[in-house]
């Protein structure tokens, strides 16, 4: 391996150096039919799961073909999509705020081409590369973080559950059979990078003991005062620890105040938190962003723990799967699953799904829990 | 042959979705057979030894990457996450890891010939991994080493015109939904806005500057294609004035069963023929809609344009043309004290290039969370401490009751003191003269 110059000088770093230059212009970017019709859609239509139309007022026509994709993705797969964009659509792609890719053709007779082609590509292991889907009522991609592909205060992993999820819900991937659109979102800690505070179904990583202490290192890795200042109950409090002969500046945490969040240790180093039977995940659902009928709403949660159980996490796709279909045979058209468990009131939730009500799913966080109890003696027995 | 053993990984290749194991195992093999005859800069290596971590967490359950790690580029402050491995003798080749965030296009929108420039550089300076994209919108550049990041933005910068994304305590890298280049409810141009936004304050995104992150989100219209709602400090969301227009024609085609509901969005299931009073006049929140059997009217001042109708029968009901956005502010996670969605602060907004009256909002807003905003404190939760009411101060929005869901129960009023007739300043002998102790 033998290093290779990019023109970077690392003698003069700051001479040749260009900053501040910002993305690409996305109009060096567009199809011509999108360049053309920008700003002037007249209309646009659902053909087939994962197949749109749009009409412009010209007449023009640009058909758009979405497939799932795993988000974490090779060099090797990008250049893939770049071949089939080639070979199809001149060139041209996008991906979606889903994560999903669109092909976009301007002219019906070269769909069916397309689409054949993209429907034929596996992986070695069998799976697709590019399923065709995600549109309408129906499942699309899972907006997902790193987990442990990448990060350091997960409490679960991302893409192995993402994969397990879309493999059990494959079929509504493929399919417009729910009452409205179900968004699935999944975060591998409590910061919920990502949707799942606002998701139908919201799936989270969580720790269930507090942190260590590395106190040996907790005043020379850490700013203490920032490690108090982190916690949301103020369990945090500095204190001096004796280690052998020597007295250190350290951190002490009252663990009956701690709920296990993990955000002294995003702060500090020194406060390790992860343990591999502590940690799980816990599912919310009932959230949406958009402003259709209803206003937006946050997910609530509904399952408080689910353990971690590598590759497929067969407890958490279960329940998933079980609560979306018995959304799906209950809600009316054009009900998010928000709206109807609270049309129907989470008693009823909680009863047709068969999900067990804990004391952890009462809210008991500051003065605006208050706002979650009862106070009302309307209730269904 | 395989460098590590991966049983558990391995399983994760069956079933129908895109298995991400198979494409990190296809870019290891490609790597090792090396058909371009690359002088790879990071070890060959580098995927084989990230599935031989991932399945190590996968056995312990836990995470194998060391905590934080702080990298970049000379002139920046952020856009590269820096990670090294807690097994570096285990898995030289993930030993550094690190993340470079590049700046996507509006509607991330490409070409294959800038994918592949970007490939290029890619599969000889990194893993060859990316994640096609961030969350927040980036180009995600997974895996590479110190000694590469600057060798990186060289060749970004200088040969695909392409600047990092955002990291740290700044602005961090705006995204919008797709707007007006392939939606016909963009009530705005949204690419046009997060590319001149992100542009105008390159520095505040490249150079941490502020009490803790803030995002821009830009969405086209209430339906939050990009979820600005919910995922941006500061959010704007496309929105009309005037009426809904309505070809009368085009909804007797939909009662007839011409035109499919909502695009043909629930075709997968048999809910029978449309009905327009149940399915869209009985679902308006704001009971704005009659529909008289011949004839379907919209009271355009009970409407709160929620998209339902128009989005129900969008061959019949189209937006208005006197159009523009709200801003609404403050949307954060639950750390540190809860989730939010973003509050409404300037109900209606001029949205044309060159967008000075919001981007007018945003320096109001900085000026005043830079000053007063507590250390890693984000804007929503200044705006719990200091009140909605101070945020309205500083950008010059009288109160009005759009600004609130509704009023509020407790008494606990603060009143400026020049409101209050003879001021703060009194004399308790002058009280004691009508009042005996």
């Amino acid at each position: 391996m033998a290093f290779i110059s990019s023109g970077y000088n690392p003698a003069k770093p700051m001479e040749g150096r260009i900053t501040d230059i910002g993305p690409r212009d996305y109009n060096d970017f567009l199809p011509p039919v999108i360049a053309k019709n920008k700003g002037k859609w007249a209309y646009h239509e659902i053909l087939e799961p994962g197949v749109l139309v749009h009409v412009a007022e010209s007449g023009d026509k640009v058909f758009t073909v979405r497939v799932g994709a795993a988000r974490l993705m090779s060099v090797t797969h990008i250049r893939e999509i770049c071949e089939i964009a080639d070979k199809h659509c001149g060139g041209h792609l996008r991906f979606t705020t889903r994560n999903n890719v669109e092909f976009m053709v301007d002219d019906e007779s070269k769909l069916a081409g397309l689409k054949a082609d993209l429907a034929s590509r596996k992986f070695a292991g069998g799976s697709n590369k590019f399923p065709i889907g995600g549109t309408g009522a129906g499942i699309s991609n899972i907006v997902h973080t790193q987990g442990w592909v990448h990060c350091h205060t997960p409490a679960t992993d991302a893409s192995g559950p993402v994969k397990a999820i879309m493999d059990t819900v494959f079929d509504d991937f493929q399919n417009m059979r729910m009452p409205a659109p179900v968004r699935i979102a999944l975060a591998c800690c409590l910061n919920m990078c990502g949707a799942v505070h606002c998701s139908d179904i919201g799936v989270v990583g969580i720790h269930r003991k507090p942190p260590m202490i590395d106190h040996e290192w907790t005043d020379q890795l850490c700013e203490i005062p920032l490690a108090v200042a982190s916690c949301p109950t103020a369990a945090v409090r500095p204190t001096k620890v004796e280690i052998g002969d020597k007295k250190v500046n350290s951190i002490a945490i009252k663990n009956e105040r701690c709920m296990y969040c993990g955000n002294c240790y995003t702060m500090c180093p020194a406060l390790p938190i992860s343990d591999g039977e502590g940690d799980g995940l816990l599912i919310m659902v009932g959230g949406k962003v958009s402003n259709r009928i209803s206003q937006p709403m946050f997910s609530k949660v509904v399952v408080a723990y689910i353990p971690n159980e590598m590759p497929r996490w067969p407890s958490l796709t279960e329940k998933i799967k079980h609560i979306i279909e018995v959304y799906a045979a209950n809600a009316r058209k054009y009900e998010r699953l928000g709206e109807w468990a609270d049309r129907i009131g989470w008693e009823k939730f909680f009863e047709l799904t068969g999900l067990e009500f804990t004391h952890h799913l009462i809210d008991d966080f500051r003065d605006p829990a208050y706002y979650t109890w009862r106070q009302s003696t309307q209730f269904k027995f | 042959m395989a460098k590590h053993a991966t049983p558990k990984l391995d399983q994760l290749e069956s079933g129908p979705w895109p298995s991400f194991v198979s494409d990190i195992k296809q870019e290891a093999e490609s790597r090792a057979k090396n058909p371009k005859g690359l002088d790879y800069q990071i070890p060959v290596d580098c995927p084989e030894d990230l599935l031989g971590v991932l399945e190590l967490s996968y056995n312990d359950g836990e995470t194998h990457w060391k905590h934080g790690g702080i990298v970049g580029v000379f002139g920046y402050g952020g856009g590269v996450i820096g990670r090294y491995c807690d097994q570096p003798e285990k898995f030289p080749g993930v030993a550094h890891f690190h993340t470079v965030r590049l700046n996507q296009p509006s509607g991330k929108y490409y070409t294959s010939e800038y994918l592949r420039a970007l490939c290029d550089i890619w599969d000889l300076r990194g893993s060859g991994l990316t994640n096609m994209h961030g969350s927040t919108g980036d180009i995600v550049l997974l895996g590479t080493t110190t000694p590469q990041l600057e060798e990186i933005f060289w060749e970004v910068t200088h040969n695909l015109n392409t600047d990092l994304g955002g990291s740290g305590s700044n602005l961090r890298t705006p995204a919008d939904c797709l707007g007006e280049t392939r939606c016909e409810y963009a009530c705005y141009d949204t690419s046009a806005l997060a590319f001149e936004m992100t542009n105008e304050y390159q520095d505040e995104l490249h150079r941490p500057a502020f009490p803790y992150k803030f995002k821009f989100k830009f969405d086209g219209c209430p339906n939050g294609c990009v979820a600005a709602i919910a995922r941006s400090d500061f959010s704007v969301i496309g929105t009309w004035k005037d009426s809904i227009k309505i070809d009368q024609a085009a909804v007797k085609a939909y009662v007839a069963g011409e035109f499919k509901p909502n695009a043909g969005a629930h075709s997968g299931r048999d809910w029978g023929k449309f009905d327009l009073v149940k399915e869209v006049v009985e679902l308006c929140p704001s009971e704005a809609i009659t529909w008289d059997g011949a004839k379907l009217t919209i009271d355009r001042k009970e409407c709160v344009r929620c998209m339902h109708c128009i989005n129900t029968m969008p061959r019949a009901l189209r937006i208005g043309d006197e159009r523009g956005a709200s801003i609404l502010c403050g949307a954060k996670a639950p750390i540190l004290d809860g989730a939010q969605m973003s509050s409404l602060v300037v109900p209606f907004v001029e949205a044309q290039s060159p967008f000075d009256e919001i981007k007018e909002v945003v320096e109001n807003i900085w000026d005043w969370w830079m000053e007063e905003g507590k250390n890693r404190e984000r804007l929503g939760e200044t705006m719990k401490r200091l009140s909605l009411q101070k945020l309205l101060e500083v950008t010059g929005q009288p109160a009005d009751p759009r600004h609130v869901m509704e009023p509020r129960h407790n008494p606990y009023i603060f009143f400026k003191e020049e409101e209050v007739p003879g001021g703060w300043d009194r004399d308790i002998t002058e009280y004691r003269k009508r009042h005996l102790r």
